[in-house]
């Protein structure tokens, strides 16, 4: 596959930063984001770490994209080349014509061999070890140093960085001045030494008003408030931790009585990830709302109680924070490959809802779906977000809340309506939905009932009788085929003028980069509908847009086609309509991946 | 095999709790266990505690795991709810539900496969994290719904049935539930009911978790000559060194125990469990104390029993998480929800 070929502008760039784990440096290159992004020019932030605490190499990459786009193009015009050990991969990877910056203190004429580059040497360890004193100041603010220099080449407003600096250590006003000291370093080396700013730069502009740059974590975490989650119960694992970080951070903001200064919510970090569930399990049966958030070896363990939920019937809100499998995999990459694992999760027949956010912004509203759905269809509910969406911050719409908004708790019998029963029968289809109705411990005599994950009849009671067997199993899937037309509805971007011949189906973190692709694809005369699944089960919406193609490519992040594969188990579609186009390399897809992909396959089509 | 509900007979002289409540409607559905099981004895002995301290049924949550002593769950409060959920994950259900709502009383039933194999992990954080609840677990060396394996409680050198000889060392719960810190220690005999009533009651009423290791034993595969969880054995080797009474508030404690012999440990709903030492040189106040005596006559073949250590100074998982009084399932959702002014201001973080 061929690298991208469009120049950078005005506006339309990407920089990518290799730094050294543990270095300070992630704080440096998302403020150096941040900057940017206050000026009004819409970027795109990733991070690719180790999974280390320090001393691997980490790659921070932003792409300045004044169009608006979501995903990386697959382009880097500027490397910031802070790691000597992978120096010569990075030098590599940087398109002709772009820029290297490297930390001259130390001179690596043989490794910067490249003569179709412009490399720009900034003394960074030099300038900072005769400015500062501290052995540690003298590392971190090499970070700040390189921010100083790479603010004088793109034309980034200073006064932009001086304040975000200023914010970021109010309460540690002595780091101001160090920071402002290292900046200034690199920014006046620059301006001195170099041509400043390069042919490609940041222009003011207005297109971030209304905007917010959050990570999928903490927008998820902050769903679960909004959402009234009570009870948190997790198993610290990369890539989900930060969610509970989140949830816990803001429930300390608003969940705290200031007069007593007792809790309205429980947060209980398990042993492992089968007591997580276990925990959240208890908690949803006896009436909270209750979580967990994990990662795809945590689904793994809590496999078990995920089928118990499902047959006992008790809400289960789980969000998996999917990393790159299979066991241990790249804790620290992305990917998409537990979708299967998610749906049906579990020994004998069960299916489970999914929900697959494709940006912060969902992970927040979908984090409140979650809890509704799980309640009205007493089931466990999947979140499947991934380490791309949960960690990396996006420029996402500011998040809005409904007030009017409620809450849909489901079928629960209050006290008045168990009295006024004959008789309780816990899984008795009363309304024809498939959905009984549920009781809570503590509410009155006649509501009680043995929840247990042994074959049980309508009212709950042992059996191995075939026929109540079988009736209360028919019921789980007229119950789980319900919520197809409950989980967020499925979004189409047609092509512009006319029908598309060909169809584009993606979910989740691949959203972006497909959109990007549809549009240069379309610059080229090859015009594609997209339609973007939001939710499992299916709504017959999609058979209906697959059958409407001749083909579609269903873009997936795993090696194996995974939801293709369920298109293939849960609807008719045939099998040869639906054409898999997958990354797994465990880096976020690029717009370019998917735009080669489907060019070579409408050459091919040609000259077949 | 279907449950059979267990036909439900008031006698009209019958005994009434404070609640008017007979020992009746304490019962649950029929139990499907061998006839002669200790484990029904214990179920028994549960139904009848929570009708003497008349416990409104409904308030009371009954969870379990799996395994023939899990079953039991079904065999008494019929007007409780259950869980019985899966193998030797009881403690985190019950966790999660104490979590959600600490108004209610817990009682988790388990045996020894399920906590000290399967759920071993489970039973230690539980302990760890204190939560309110009392946890049974019945105790009989031995893998009966699978016919007959060791389990790790079985004593080096019992026999099974088929006559192999166990060669590795007993998990004990008792000295492990001291050794994590637990606060209310106890071991008793499915064999003698005047021990185990008073010592649910107490477990019931102690704030935080209680254990009661009971011994209980498999009369289908573990009560022959040869096994250290017989009947023949239990009976010729237990020793009851502390007995213990729940006394509710309103009752004063009586005087009728020799000074210096009874000890009250006052508990957080105003009552006190009154403990009355059988054998002198024991304290179940010190922890330490207590490891060392039960580990050397462990050591000897003696199986002593009673409330072995009880902490009442320990905050439960409710206190040490600074949760409310009222019931977190209890909330209303525009408590909970800091609504769209709130989402506004806090987006400026975000910028």
């Amino acid at each position: 596959m061929s690298t991208p070929k469009s120049t950078p502008g005005i506006n339309d760039f990407v920089i990518k930063l290799a730094n050294v784990n543990g270095t300070g440096s992630a704080s440096a290159n998302g403020l150096l984001m941040k900057s940017i992004f206050r000026m009004g020019v819409p970027v795109v932030g990733k991070n690719v770490f180790p999974s280390n605490i320090q001393g691997l190499p980490t790659w921070y990459e932003i792409r300045v994209t004044g169009a608006g786009y979501g995903a990386r193009s697959g382009n880097v015009d500027m490397m910031v080349a802070m790691n000597a050990n992978t120096y010569a991969r990075d030098i590599a990877e940087l398109r002709p014509g772009g820029v290297l910056i490297y930390d001259s203190t130390w001179p690596r004429q043989h490794v910067l061999s490249r003569t179709d580059v412009t490399v720009l040497g900034v003394p960074l360890a030099q300038m900072c070890n005769a400015a500062f004193k501290v052995a540690r100041s003298r590392v971190l603010m090499k970070n700040m140093a390189y921010v100083g220099a790479v603010a004088a080449l793109l034309s980034i407003d200073v006064e932009v960085i001086r304040t975000l600096v200023r914010e970021m250590f109010a309460k540690k006003p002595k780091l101001v001045d160090l920071n402002m000291q290292a900046l200034a370093l690199g920014y006046d080396y620059a301006m001195e030494h170099f041509e400043c700013p390069l042919p490609f730069k940041v222009e003011r502009l207005n297109e971030t008003k209304n905007k917010i740059m959050i990570d999928g974590n903490t927008a998820a975490g902050l769903g679960c408030v909004y959402a009234g989650a009570t009870v948190g119960a997790w198993y610290p694992i990369t890539p989900s931790t930060s969610l509970m970080d989140a949830f816990k951070k803001w429930c300390e903001k608003f969940r705290i009585d200031p007069k007593t200064g007792e809790h309205n919510y429980c947060i209980i970090q398990a042993e492992d990830e089968l007591a997580a569930v276990g925990m959240v399990v208890g908690a949803s049966w006896n009436g909270a709302r209750a979580f967990t958030p994990t990662s795809g070896p945590g689904i793994s363990l809590m496999s078990e109680f995920i089928g118990f939920a499902y047959y006992a019937e008790i809400p289960l809100v789980l969000f998996d924070v999917q990393r790159v499998g299979p066991s241990t995999g790249m804790p620290t990459r992305t990917q998409q490959a537990d979708v299967q694992m998610c749906a049906y999760a579990s020994h004998g027949d069960t299916r489970h809802i999914l929900l697959f956010p494709a940006h912060p912004g969902e992970c927040f509203t979908m984090a409140a779906d979650a809890f509704d759905l799980a309640e009205r269809y007493q089931t466990p509910v999947f979140v499947l977000s991934d380490i791309d969406i949960g960690m990396n911050d996006w420029m996402v719409d500011e998040l809005e809340w409904d007030d009017a908004r409620q809450p849909d708790r489901g079928k629960v019998l209050n006290a008045e309506q168990i009295e006024s029963l004959e008789q309780f029968h816990r899984y008795k289809d009363v309304d024809g939905d498939g959905i009984a109705y549920r009781t809570l411990p503590g509410t009155h005599p006649k509501g009680a009932y043995f929840t247990r994950g042994s074959g049980h009849n309508a009212d709950g009671n042992y059996t191995e009788n075939e026929a109540e067997y079988q009736e209360v199993l028919d019921r789980l899937v007229r119950k789980w085929r319900g919520a197809a037309d409950h989980v967020p509805a499925p979004i189409v971007k047609k092509a512009k003028g006319g029908k598309a011949r060909w169809g584009i189906l993606a979910y989740g973190s691949s959203d972006c980069a497909v959109l990007e692709a549809c549009d240069t694809l379309a610059a080229e005369g090859l015009h594609m509908d997209y339609m973007r699944i939001r939710g499992f089960p299916f709504s017959d919406e999609v058979s209906d847009f697959v059958m409407a193609h001749d083909h579609v490519f269903v873009v997936e992040q795993n090696r194996d086609a995974q939801l293709r594969g369920l298109l293939l188990l849960e609807t008719q579609i045939p099998r040869a309509k639906l054409l898999p186009l997958l990354h797994y390399s465990g880096e976020p897809l690029t717009s370019h991946f998917v735009h080669e992909h489907i060019k070579d396959a409408a050459r091919q089509e040609k000259s077949a | 095999m279907t449950s059979f509900a267990k036909p439900h007979i008031n006698l009209k002289h019958a005994k009434r709790n404070a609640l008017g409540l007979t020992r009746h409607d304490y019962e649950g559905a029929m139990s499907t266990l061998c006839a002669g099981c200790g484990h029904d004895s214990v179920t028994a002995c549960m139904a009848k505690a929570f009708f003497e301290l008349s416990i409104e049924p409904h308030r009371a949550v009954k969870i379990s795991g799996i395994g023939c002593s899990s079953k039991t769950t079904a065999y008494f409060l019929s007007e409780s709810h259950g869980n019985n959920t899966v193998h030797g994950r009881m403690p985190s259900v019950a966790t999660g539900a104490a979590a959600a709502n600490a108004g209610l009383t817990y009682i988790g039933v388990s045996g020894d496969g399920d906590s000290l194999s399967i759920g071993l992990g489970q039973f230690a954080h539980a302990i760890r994290r204190n939560v309110n609840m009392l946890y049974m677990l019945e105790n009989n060396g031995v893998y009966g719904l699978t016919k007959g394996q060791f389990s790790a409680s079985a004593d080096i050198g019992s026999k099974s049935k088929k006559g192999e000889v166990n060669l590795s060392p007993p998990i004990d719960p008792v000295t492990l539930a001291l050794s994590l810190g637990a606060t209310f220690v106890a071991r008793a005999f499915s064999g003698d009911r005047e021990q185990l009533v008073p010592l649910i009651k107490a477990g019931l009423k102690h704030n935080g978790f209680g254990l009661i290791d009971v011994i209980s034993p498999c009369v289908s595969f573990n009560d022959h000559v040869g096994s250290t969880k017989s009947y023949a054995h239990t009976y010729k080797y237990y020793h009851p060194a502390v007995h213990a009474d729940y006394v509710p508030m309103s009752e004063e404690i009586k005087t009728s125990y020799a000074a210096g012999e009874a000890v009250p440990v006052e508990l957080h709903d105003g009552g006190s469990i009154v403990l009355r030492k059988l054998d002198e040189d024991y304290d179940p106040r010190d922890r330490g104390a207590a490891y060392a005596q039960i580990a050397e006559r462990d050591a000897k073949g003696e199986i002593v029993t009673g409330l072995l250590y009880i902490d009442e100074s320990r905050e439960d998982m409710a206190a040490m998480n600074k949760l409310t009084s009222r019931p977190l399932n209890t909330f209303p959702y525009d408590e909970l929800c800091p609504g769209s002014d709130a989402l506004t201001a806090l987006q400026k973080g975000f910028r």
